[in-house]
């Protein structure tokens, strides 16, 4: 039989407000264990909590950004379950009334495909603290930095087929809170992350198979692996006669596999209702309007931007914009360059984007900046240098030697446009080689790239090729 | 001299009749010396009074006195007390030492008032008695067989026994003016939102206000002036301008229309007690206020929505207790299972637990509309009852309690009865609106008390009227014997 994979996602977004969302303690990551946790964030008693203003704009960039309804009125409902690392016993977020109701996002796969994923929802919330089971002697340790940092729960509506297209989806939603500046979206510290829903049924059913909720997923290429996972396992235990139970599961990235957290019947009873400790948060219109004109160029635009003014293919695109700073970088190399997009785009994503991987720098690490780098693409461009020139070069500004035309000065790498020296040296190589030059006159084209290299190196790569091509074809041709 | 009102003893302080530092003394001697009768402080924080009468009578030689510096005042054992033990009556916070004060209590310090200790409460503030106190049952200074109510029965009697000229207390559904009304003082819940919620620990979110108890509602209105207004640290505090509550308690009342809700004079009610309050209702006519009947029809409904959303609340509320951070944490847990079991089982009273229960049925998954939304609808249908009444008339008056205080243990078995005892305040939480108890009269040497039910944030109308009402009696000047 045949099956089709359906996937929902809930992402919960740290967003990247100062303090926390109901208190005033700060919310750095990575500080001593319960440095930055107040009266409030411990639930002592008699403490209440006041919504921070910064978290709910974030939310309601967010929803704008997705083309959502931002409620005028939302209500905080507390979500009661007992956890040591849940300080007051119940968790405040929202229930029946969220803060952004619908909205979309467009996903690009790999081949270019684009896909409409629909949202369900996004809610804020506050997270809770951190267990640490080890170097405790059997005991338990609770750390409460984290507890009540702001977190946007986004939930998609179940419309993703694949594990490619929940993995585009995550990207997808990682680039636009970047964008956003809502959240740092750092997985490894959890700023981002990711509940999958994984069910299968016979391809051509309309009706949904049971799911299992798979939990602790934090990275692109986990997401991935415990869907594959976790489809297997449903669907070979469908075509055993067997049934899925709804089910939250754990993905253990060390065996890769996931395994059962606790069942439907074992789930807590959450006995929501509404916050009596907050009012209901009321959206204005003025605050709504206030944002919009907060809201940055968003990847989709500035796509199309991209694809429409600087003459770009759909895969430099998106390549450039899945990384505001890759799209900034490359602007400012275009600009630079004089307007020369191709080459800008060609040097960002081969040279640069290799070396930076190599080095493990991030685009705003990089040791060549991008009015550097624009530099040297218009040296190419004007045909000061050839483009293998321009790879030495490259690396002598990658090791900080100087200026582009100082180090073109400097080492005497200027292209040789000189027409009388090119014939001198074309003539010297078909002199030299007889044989070739014989058979490349008998009809054996392709020596021609032959001829071009021995130029070319003979030069030491300072010919202009485009002229040495000119001018060895005549020469050949006898 | 420890009957004296608040503004008597203000100007004693002004004229150096006595010192602050005396005043304190004298109070804290009268304490040791009587409580061990009533057992209405939990905590005695002498010394810090001293010091800060001390202080107070200093501000005043330097002439920064306030109304307020340097009378001495008892806070409920509910709001935090910075270095204090904070019990909320509770073996749950036996050991607790709160990190912070309360707004509640910040104001009155910042107002130069000197602490004298904290009192005595129902634990977690659920009674209607005193007697689910871990620290004891609190006895009713006119007559020791008797409760003098609940939950804030400590700082009420504290008050009636003249052991403390003021003192706040919080009122859920009626855990002020109840208590006032059994103990013969004055006693103010005020607007929901109108004072902050901060460092008060919650029962019911959605109903508890903190408000003071006093022997006159010129006090109260002194009090008001320092405890009423907006607390960026309370969500639900309203931000809306607070008047001198003292500037409009002379004004006259002809005029004032006053509503008798026929549903409060029906049967259950105490016919000494009717009769007290239609001689109160005498007197304001006298006075040339219109007296109206008017109808609050779901008033039958209250009791049953309020029992169900203060324990809804309360199960949430009371869940951080659990062993984990402060408080009490159960010996040797196994596991954290166990941890949460005992520590639970153990720190908590019979009737916290009651109400733990019975809010976590009424939220579970299945039964939620059944109840919680169901109480909520009704909360609305009180809630506009009251509107339609305050159309045609400015307050509303009627029996705080429908009988005088009950003996000690004849109640406790039975906590449907007991319940029945705040049927005339309850409704009053679910609205939010503000109540004023005043001392009525007394059936059979026990003292009983009137309500007056004002219009959200009006409560200078109900201390209009209470001070009124105080000018043409004495029963708020009665004291009990013995202390």
């Amino acid at each position: 039989m045949e099956w089709e994979t359906v996937i929902g996602l809930e992402v919960h977004a740290q967003l990247l407000t100062k303090t926390k969302i109901f208190s005033g303690a700060p919310t750095q990551f990575g500080a001593e264990p319960n440095t930055q946790a107040c009266a409030i964030d411990l639930g002592m008693p008699g403490v209440l909590p006041v919504l921070n203003a910064t978290a709910v704009n974030m939310a309601i960039k967010f929803g704008l950004a997705v083309g959502a309804t931002i409620q005028k009125e939302s209500i905080f409902a507390r979500k009661n379950y007992f956890y040591p690392d849940l300080p007051k016993g119940y968790q405040i977020s929202q229930f029946e009334l969220p803060v952004v109701s619908g909205g979309h996002l467009d996903i690009t796969l790999e081949d270019g495909v684009t896909k409409r994923v629909n949202l369900t929802r996004a809610h804020l919330e506050e997270d809770a603290g951190k267990s640490l089971h080890e170097d405790f002697n059997g005991s338990s340790g609770i750390d409460l930095n984290r507890a009540g940092t702001p977190l946007l729960e986004i939930v998609s509506e179940p419309e993703m087929r694949s594990a490619r297209e929940a993995i585009a989806y995550v990207k997808t939603l990682h680039t636009l809170v970047r964008y956003l500046g809502i959240c740092d979206g750092n997985m490894q510290e959890g700023s981002l992350r990711c509940d999958v829903n994984v069910s299968v049924r016979p391809l051509g059913q309309t009706k949904f198979g049971t799911r299992a909720e798979l939990k602790n997923i934090n990275s692109f290429r986990f997401i991935e692996r415990a869907i594959h996972y976790e489809v297997e396992r449903q669907i070979s235990i469908l075509e055993s006669g067997g049934s899925i139970i709804q089910e939250t599961r754990l993905y253990d990235p060390d065996k890769n596999e996931t395994r059962s957290m606790r069942s439907k019947e074992e789930a807590n009873d959450y006995r929501y209702f509404p916050d009596p400790d907050l009012l209901p948060l009321r959206i204005t219109e003025e605050m709504i309007l206030q944002v919009s004109a907060q809201l940055p160029e968003l990847p989709q635009q500035k796509r199309e931007r991209f694809i429409k003014d600087y003459e770009l293919s759909d895969y430099d695109a998106n390549l450039l914009v899945s990384n505001q700073d890759l799209a900034n970088f490359f602007e400012a190399t275009v600009k630079a360059s004089h307007h020369q997009p191709k080459l800008a785009v060609n040097w960002i994503s081969s040279e640069l984007l290799g070396a930076l991987n190599k080095a493990s720098l991030d685009i705003t690490e990089s040791p060549v900046s991008a009015e550097t780098l624009g530099k040297l693409v218009l040296r190419i461009a004007d045909h000061t240098i050839s483009g293998k020139i321009a790879k030495t070069i490259f690396e002598a500004l990658w090791q900080q030697a100087g200026d582009v035309d100082e180090i073109i000065e400097k080492r005497g790498l200027k292209q040789v446009t000189d027409t009388s020296a090119i014939e001198t040296l074309i003539d010297q190589v078909i002199t030299a080689n007889p044989t070739q030059t014989a058979e490349y006159r008998a009809g054996k084209d392709r020596l021609f790239g032959y001829f071009v290299g021995q130029v070319m190196k003979a030069s030491g790569g300072k010919f202009n090729p485009d002229q040495v091509n000119v001018i060895l074809k005549q020469k050949l041709q006898g | 001299m420890h009957y004296k009102t608040i503004a008597q003893l203000a100007n004693d302080l002004k004229n150096k009749v006595i010192s602050s530092v005396e005043l304190t003394q004298h109070f804290l001697q009268r304490i040791r010396q009587h409580d061990q009768k009533l057992n209405s402080f939990i905590t005695l924080t002498e010394e810090a009074a001293l010091i800060t009468a001390k202080k107070a009578d200093a501000a005043r030689a330097q002439g920064f006195a306030r109304p307020l510096t340097g009378i001495p005042l008892a806070h409920k054992d509910i709001f935090c007390t910075d270095g204090i033990k904070t019990s909320c009556g509770s073996k749950m916070l036996d050991k607790f030492i709160a990190p912070y004060d309360a707004t509640v209590v910040q104001q009155f310090n910042q107002a130069g008032m000197v602490m004298l200790g904290k009192t005595n409460m129902d634990e977690f503030a659920m009674g209607s008695s005193n007697e689910n106190s871990f620290y004891g049952p609190v006895k009713n200074p006119w007559h020791l067989d008797y409760v003098p109510g609940g939950s804030s029965g400590g700082s009420a009697a504290a008050v009636a026994a003249g052991f403390a000229p003021a003192s706040t207390g919080t009122d859920t559904g009626g855990s002020i003016r109840q208590p006032a009304a059994l103990c013969g003082i004055t006693g103010l819940k005020p607007t929901y939102g109108r004072v902050s919620r901060y460092g008060m620990i919650a029962f019911a979110s959605s109903l508890d206000q903190g408000g003071p108890f006093a022997r006159t509602a010129e006090d109260v209105a002194l009090l008001m002036n320092a405890m009423a207004g907006f607390d960026p640290k309370d969500s639900t505090s309203i931000d809306c301008p607070v008047p001198d509550y003292t500037a409009t308690l002379n004004h006259p009342i002809k005029g004032l229309k006053i509503g008798l809700p026929k549903e409060y004079f029906s049967e259950g009610l105490n016919p000494a007690v009717q009769k007290l309050i239609q001689d109160a209702i005498k007197i304001y006519e006298a006075q040339g206020a219109i007296i109206k009947e008017v109808a609050l029809p779901h008033t039958h409904l209250s009791g049953p929505a309020y029992y169900v959303l203060a324990p809804a609340e309360c199960s949430s509320n009371l869940a951080r207790y659990d062993g984990v951070r402060f408080g009490y944490r159960c010996e040797n847990p196994v596991n954290l299972e166990d941890l949460y079991k005992r520590t639970r089982s153990e720190g908590f009273g019979m009737e916290v637990k009651r109400r733990i229960l019975i809010g976590t049925y009424a939220l579970s998954a299945g039964f939620y509309d059944a109840y919680y939304r169901k109480a909520q609808q009704i909360r609305r249908l009180i809630r506009d009852d009251f509107t339609q009444a305050f159309a045609s008339v400015d307050v509303i008056l009627s029996p705080t309690v429908p009988a005088p205080a009950f003996k000690c243990g004849e109640k406790a078995k039975d906590p449907l009865t007991m319940y029945l005892s705040d049927i005339y305040t309850i409704a009053v939480n679910l609205a939010g609106l503000p109540g004023l108890s005043l001392p009525a009269g007394f059936v059979d040497g026990l003292p009983i008390g009137m309500q007056l039910i004002g219009k959200l944030f009006d409560e200078s109308t109900i201390l209009n009227l209470g001070h009124c009402y105080q000018q043409h009696t004495d029963w708020h000047t009665r004291t009990p014997g013995g202390f």
